[in-house]
């Protein structure tokens, strides 16, 4: 298979084209530039024939891949922290308007004070926006997920919008090998989009976006909530089905690291997870009993996956690199609140780590494994959440 | 028998069943843009239909699609207030790549054009998309209950410009965004209005025949905004034109010194005092209490023309 070494950014704008889309509509935004700046370079060179609009705001970004949707375009944008904010309204939009659109988003932390550094906090905050996400470890991921997306996404049965997550410089700006199929494999896998509607049938001509009344409102989201569940099995047939063709299996929506014959894991999302799994190996040289679970998808959440692994560990090392104000880590909060029904009550604590681009090494992961031994030893917590890098 | 053909086309895309107020002007707006949309899509694509509507948040889009119903007979998208017309840029890269032929048409109120729309306005008409943008100006936020916005005329009562002991109504003159428009120098801006339909269709089909973006603002009363019994419509807007509160104007390519006007006097006088239009109107009502408050208006619309070339009198 043809390797290339590029950034993750890179690797998304090459997925992008890969996926043969049909519009590309974008505002600039450190750290995402380098995606649309590469695009803009492949259609100026000619190797891409993509409707390319350089909008004026990301808000109009999403607008304008609204549009181009409707009409049956493959869409595609990136954004960042602020941009994705700022398009917070439109991301309703297009879930709303059920359009298969895909986004990459860079994590990165919301000002003040400012910063371009990752934090994931931009993204979770979009989490009741009817989207899926996506959580990259690495740069193969990125360019995997944005393959994945559309195909997931374009599924009669879901035809909900995915954003692709990767990290600040962690992997926007970090050179990495990437593995990219050639592209009649990509064109088997994710053929053109089949749209069901479109704005182009002038003979029964539709109506997007009408007013929906409290006497059907009410159902329009119901099914919403029934293309999430449908994204689910799609997803891990798409994931089953892309490892079957380029040997990288994505049919788990919760990729499990040495968890077999775990005493505790640590649970988080995104390239540090990257980090944990290398901690992981060293620790079982240590004769800790540990492994990993990785979070790909946070929406649709993996419920029945998280249920089956929290079943057999006696406590979870949730790490997030998020917070919301007011309660806790919001991938600890999830994951809680997916177990209170169930009878797997594993010890859970809370790490808040590397907010605003913070390091998070192989041996801060080292410290949390220690602690998360007494606390299992003691059978109780010491508490709840831990601010893990706080300056004392 | 010769039969002469109609002047406007007899094709409708905007159906009877629509939930807009009686005498609304607004509504005959839609009406008209889009028979004159259609047909210069017919002389210029030879295909009558092939359009698509953008529609802004506002009064036409609410009462046009009411779920599962729509007045539309073409393909229509509503997404949200401030954007109809990067949506339209975004509809137009879609036809592009995928080899339609044909125009984007985009429709929004004053609030939604002058106010939060504007920045997505300058980028469609900077980017040059071939989508025509029409501004249907009823001068207020009419939807959501008569709320003043920046094409609110000078003097007007809104709920959120009171006239009071300490206020003359709103206070600022209008802001014309077919000025604004011009400056972006795009092959034709336009203001149009109801009360010569005739003008109004050509203006349409003139902005849908060319290469590349287009702009009209065009004058549409509102009956409940403006405090005007329904029947009134049309001679209210009638007024507007012959009071020179409204100037019918063209703009080719962001020419400023070369506007083309409709319906302006020759001698730059205009015979009927814009006392005749304001007191139709119960928005302006207060105005006739107010001593200076006319003549600070009449002094705003001279300044007004003086913008567009044109030394008035007004009596």
């Amino acid at each position: 298979m043809p390797k290339k070494v590029v950034s993750g950014n890179y690797a998304a704008a090459y997925a992008a084209k890969h996926a043969r889309v049909e519009v590309v509509a974008a505002y600039p935004i450190t750290p995402q530039t380098s995606i649309i700046e590469k695009i803009a370079e492949f259609i100026a060179n000619g190797e891409a024939e993509i409707q390319y609009v350089p909008v004026e705001s990301e808000h109009s970004a999403m607008a304008a891949c609204i549009g181009a949707s409707a009409t049956g375009a493959r869409a595609f944008t990136a954004t960042s922290a602020q941009g994705l904010a700022l398009m917070h309204e439109m991301l309703h939009w297009a879930s709303g308007a059920r359009l298969p659109i895909v986004m990459v988003n860079v994590n990165r932390a919301m000002a003040p004070p400012w910063s371009v550094w990752d934090d994931q906090t931009d993204s979770l905050a979009q989490r009741d926006t009817g989207w899926m996400q996506f959580y990259a470890e690495n740069n193969q991921e990125v360019y995997d997920g944005v393959l994945m997306a559309f195909k997931v996404a374009e599924h009669r049965k879901v035809n909900l919008p995915v954003m692709i997550i990767e990290s600040a410089f962690i992997l926007s700006h970090t050179y990495d090998i990437v593995d990219m199929p050639p592209q009649e494999e990509i064109d088997e896998f994710l053929p053109p989009r089949e749209p069901l509607y479109t704005l182009t049938d002038f003979d029964n001509p539709i109506a997007v976006g009408a007013l929906g009344t409290p006497a059907d409102y009410y159902e329009f989201r119901y099914k919403i909530e029934k293309a999430m569940e449908e994204a689910r099995r799609v997803i891990k047939e798409v994931g089953k089905e892309f490892g079957e063709k380029f040997r990288r299996d994505y049919s788990q929506m919760i990729e499990l690291y040495k968890t077999d014959d775990a005493e505790f894991i640590f649970m988080g999302m995104g390239s540090l997870m990257g980090t944990v799994k290398e901690a992981v190996d060293l620790l079982r040289k240590e004769g800790y009993k540990v492994g990993a679970a990785k979070v790909r998808w946070f929406r649709p959440f993996p419920k029945e996956e998280l249920y089956k692994l929290a079943k057999n560990v006696e406590g979870i090392a949730v790490l997030d690199r998020n917070f919301s104000f007011g309660q806790e880590g919001i991938l600890f909060n999830e994951a809680k609140g997916v177990l209170y029904n169930t009878d797997a009550h594993p010890i859970m604590k809370n790490y808040i780590v590397g907010l605003g681009g913070r390091d998070f090494t192989v041996s801060d992961i080292k410290t949390i494994a220690k602690n998360m031994k007494e606390i299992i030893e003691r059978g109780k917590l010491d508490r709840e959440i831990e601010w893990y890098h706080l300056k004392r | 028998m010769a039969v002469r053909k109609p002047p406007i086309t007899t094709r409708e895309y905007w159906a009877p069943g629509h939930a807009a107020c009686a005498g609304c002007g607004c509504a005959i707006i839609m009406r008209l843009a889009t028979k004159a949309f259609s047909e210069a899509m017919e002389e210029k694509y030879g295909d009558p239909n092939a359009f698509a509507i953008a529609h802004a948040t506002g009064c036409m889009e609410v009462v046009s699609a009411v779920f599962p119903y729509t007045a539309w007979k073409a393909p229509w998208i509503h997404v949200a207030f401030e954007n109809a017309a990067a949506v339209a840029s975004g509809i137009e890269a879609a036809w592009k790549k995928l080899g339609y032929k044909g125009k984007i048409l985009a429709f929004g109120g004053d609030g939604g054009t002058a106010d939060i729309g504007l920045q997505a306005l300058s980028g469609m008409l900077e980017r040059r998309h071939n989508v025509v943008y029409i501004m249907y100006d009823n001068e207020a936020y009419m939807n959501t209950g008569i709320q003043r916005s920046s094409s609110t005329p000078y003097g007007a009562w809104t709920t959120t410009s009171p006239p009071g002991k300490y206020s003359i109504g709103e206070d600022k003159p209008k802001k014309w965004v077919a000025l604004i428009a011009a400056a972006h120098m795009v092959p034709y801006v336009a203001t149009a209005s109801i009360a010569d339909p005739y003008d109004l269709y050509r203006k349409v089909k003139k902005a849908a025949k060319v290469d590349g973006p287009a702009f009209l603002q065009i004058h549409g009363p509102c009956v409940p905004g403006w405090r005007i019994p329904p029947e009134k419509t049309v001679e209210v807007a009638k007024l507007a034109i012959e009071t020179g509160v409204w100037p019918l104007f063209e703009i080719e390519n962001g020419d400023i010194r070369n506007i083309k006007f409709q319906r302006f006097p020759k001698d730059g006088k205009f015979k009927k005092p814009i006392e005749e239009y304001l007191k139709l109107q119960g928005r302006f009502k207060h105005l006739f209490k107010r001593p200076g408050a006319i003549q600070e208006l009449k002094e705003q619309i001279k300044e007004m023309w003086r913008v567009l070339g044109k030394e008035v009198e007004l009596p």
